[in-house]
C-alpha cells in the first residue's frame, strides 16, 4: 500500500516545517502524572505526555488500553481525573462516528458551537477545504460514510484548532475511502500546521502520517518511535517496514512477512 | 441441458392500470351504496339510522341556517384552548423533568401517579369544582393533552443520543446551547407523536365534555337530536367530529413532514 500526496502539498509542508522549527519551544499538550480510574482500576496510570505545537502524533495501542480515554481527557470530555493536563483553548475533536446532528444541514453542523454569529460563507470555506463544497445544503442522512467523515473534519477545522484530536476517524470507512481520507488529513495538517493526536489501531496509518508514533500499554506511553521521513511516504520504505515490525512487536503481534509489501 | 431462463419483471411494469386511490375509494363507496339501498327498501328503518341521502340534506340545512358552523366554531375553540393549556403545562413539566435529575425526582413520580387516574373519571369532580360552564370542558381536554405530551416529550428528551450530546460538548456548546441545538431538536419526533396522541385525546375529551353538560357546540346538537330521535342530525354531528379529527391529523402530518425531514427513517416501500 502506498500513499501519495501531491507534490504541491509537499512544498507547502517544507514551508510549514520551517515555521514549526521556529516555534519549537511551544507545547500543544502537556500531561503530568495523569491517572484515570474506572471503578478503582486505573486505565491511565501516572501518564506523562508532551506534544510540541504543530507535531503530528499517532497513538497506538491494543483495544482497551486507554488510548481513547486519553483522547477524551485531552478533549475535556472526561474530567474525572487526577494529575495535570494542559491543552490549548482551541481544540477540536473528530470521532470515529461523524456525530453530525441529523436535524441540521451540513453547513449548520459545521458552524455549531462557534462563538459569535459566523455566516454561511465560513462553513462553505471549511467544506470546500475538505472537498465537500457541493454538499453544503445536504441533510446528514444523505451523505456517504466518507462524506460524513469529511463534514465532521470540516466541523473540527473551522474552529482553527491548535490541537486536533482524531479518534480513529477512518475506522468505519472502507479501504479505498480510508486512503483518500488519510491523504486529506495529511494535506490539512500540512496546510494548517496544528498539532494532531491521532488515535488509531492501524500501524501503517500511523507510520504514513505521524512524526512520532506512541504505543500505549499498561496505562502509560510504553514506547515511542520517531518517523524521520519526508512525505509522501511509501509503506514499502525499508525504514517504515522496520518500524512497523518493531511497533507490531510492541503491540504483541507477530509481524507478517514484510516481503509482501515490497512486492506491492 | 441449459437452464430455463425467466425475465425479472421490473416493479413499474407490474403496476395495475387502475390507480391506487381509485381502488381505495371503491370499498367505502360500495358500503355507502349498500346503506342507501337498505334505507330505501326499508330494511334499515329511519328511526334506527337515517339514509345517506337524508343525512346529506340535513347537513346542508344545518350548514345553511348557521347552526352547524356556529356549533363547530364553539367546539373547535374549546379544543384549541384546551390544547394550548394542556400543551404548555405538559411540555413545561416534561422539560423540567427531562432536563434535570432534580426535576425528574420532583415531577415525574407525581405525574406518573396522576396519570393512572382515568381522566374521564374526573368529570364529576370538575363539575363540582367549576360548574357546568366552559371551564370543566376545557379542563378535561387540557388534562388529557397534558399527560400525552408530557410522556412523549419526556421520553424524547431522554432518548437523545448521548454521543451527540458529547459531540455538542466537544464543540463548545454550553448548557443552553446543548438544549437548544441538540436536546430539543432530538426530542422533536417524540413531541410530534405526543401531539398526535393529544389531538386524538382532545377530541375524545371534547365529546365526553359536551355530551354530559352541553349548552352549545356540536355536543349540544347531538344531545338535542337524541331527545327528538333525529338520527340524521346525530350522524351529521358524528361526521363533523370525524372530519375535524381528520383535519387535525392532516395538520400534524404536514407539520411532521416539514419539521422532521431530516429523519433517516424507513418510510415504507
Amino acid at each position: 500500500m502506498a500513499t501519495e500526496l501531491h507534490r504541491q502539498v509537499n512544498s507547502v509542508e517544507k514551508e510549514s516545517g520551517q515555521e514549526q522549527g521556529g516555534e519549537s519551544g511551544a507545547a500543544a499538550v502537556r500531561v503530568r502524572s495523569l491517572t484515570r480510574s474506572f471503578d478503582g482500576r486505573a486505565v491511565i496510570d501516572n501518564l506523562e505526555l508532551d506534544v510540541p505545537a504543530g507535531e503530528f502524533v499517532a497513538l497506538l495501542g491494543r483495544s482497551g488500553c486507554g488510548k481513547s480515554t486519553l483522547l477524551r481527557v485531552l478533549a475535556g470530555l472526561d474530567r474525572e481525573i487526577e494529575g495535570e493536563v494542559l491543552v490549548p483553548r482551541r481544540k477540536a475533536v473528530a470521532f470515529q462516528a461523524p456525530r453530525l446532528m441529523p436535524w441540521k444541514r451540513v453547513w449548520r453542523n459545521v458552524l455549531l458551537g462557534l462563538p459569535g454569529r459566523p455566516g454561511r460563507a465560513v462553513a462553505e470555506r471549511a467544506l470546500n477545504e475538505v472537498g465537500l463544497g457541493h454538499r453544503v445544503d445536504a441533510w446528514p442522512k444523505t451523505l456517504s460514510g466518507g462524506e460524513a467523515q469529511r463534514a465532521s473534519l470540516a466541523r473540527a477545522l473551522v474552529r482553527e484548532p491548535d490541537l486536533l484530536l482524531l479518534d480513529e476517524p477512518f475506522g468505519a470507512l472502507d479501504a479505498l475511502t480510508r486512503i483518500t481520507a488519510q491523504q486529506l488529513v495529511a494535506e490539512l495538517w500540512q496546510r494548517r500546521g496544528c498539532a494532531v493526536l491521532l488515535v488509531t489501531h492501524d500501524v501503517e496509518e500511523a507510520l504514513l502520517l505521524a512524526d512520532r508514533v506512541l504505543v500505549m500499554d499498561g496505562g502509560v506511553i510504553a514506547h515511542q518511535v520517531r518517523v524521520d521521513r519526508d512525505r509522501p511516504r511509501d509503506i514499502a520504505d525499508p525504514l517504515l517496514a522496520e518500524l512497523r515490525t518493531e511497533l507490531l512487536d510492541r503491540l504483541g503481534v507477530q509481524a507478517p512477512e514484510p516481503a509482501v509489501h515490497k512486492v506491492a | 441441458m441449459s437452464p430455463v431462463l425467466e425475465p425479472v419483471v421490473p416493479l413499474s411494469a407490474r403496476r395495475r392500470s387502475v390507480p391506487r386511490w381509485l381502488r381505495r375509494t371503491t370499498g367505502p363507496l360500495l358500503l355507502l351504496v349498500l346503506w342507501q339501498v337498505s334505507s330505501a327498501t326499508g330494511v334499515l328503518p329511519s328511526d334506527t339510522l337515517a339514509s345517506p341521502g337524508t343525512i346529506a340534506g340535513t347537513a346542508s340545512d344545518l350548514l345553511k341556517d348557521g347552526t352547524l358552523p356556529h356549533a363547530m366554531l364553539v367546539s373547535v375553540q374549546r379544543v384549541l384552548i384546551g390544547l394550548a393549556l394542556g400543551g404548555v403545562i405538559g411540555v413545561a413539566l416534561a422539560l423540567v423533568s427531562g432536563l434535570s435529575r432534580l426535576g425528574e425526582d420532583l415531577v415525574d413520580a407525581s405525574v406518573q401517579m396522576l396519570r393512572s387516574i382515568p381522566w374521564v373519571g374526573m368529570i364529576p369532580l370538575f363539575i363540582i369544582w367549576m360548574g357546568i360552564g366552559e371551564a370543566p370542558k376545557i379542563a378535561l381536554i387540557a388534562l388529557g393533552v397534558t399527560f400525552h405530551l408530557y410522556l412523549n416529550v419526556y421520553a424524547g428528551i431522554r432518548g437523545v443520543d448521548a454521543q451527540l450530546i458529547e459531540a455538542g460538548n466537544s464543540l463548545g456548546l454550553g448548557r443552553w446551547g446543548l438544549i437548544r441545538h441538540v436536546v430539543l431538536p432530538g426530542a422533536l419526533p417524540g413531541a410530534m407523536t405526543g401531539l398526535r396522541y393529544s389531538l386524538a385525546t382532545a377530541w375524545l375529551a371534547l365529546v365526553f365534555g359536551e355530551t354530559i353538560n352541553a349548552d352549545d357546540g356540536i355536543g349540544f346538537l347531538l344531545n338535542r337530536a337524541r331527545e327528538f330521535f333525529q338520527t340524521d342530525v346525530i350522524v351529521v354531528c358524528l361526521i363533523v367530529y370525524a372530519a375535524l379529527g381528520l383535519l387535525a391529523d392532516f395538520i400534524v402530518r404536514t407539520l411532521e413532514r416539514l419539521l422532521l425531514q431530516w429523519r433517516p427513517n424507513f418510510t415504507g416501500k
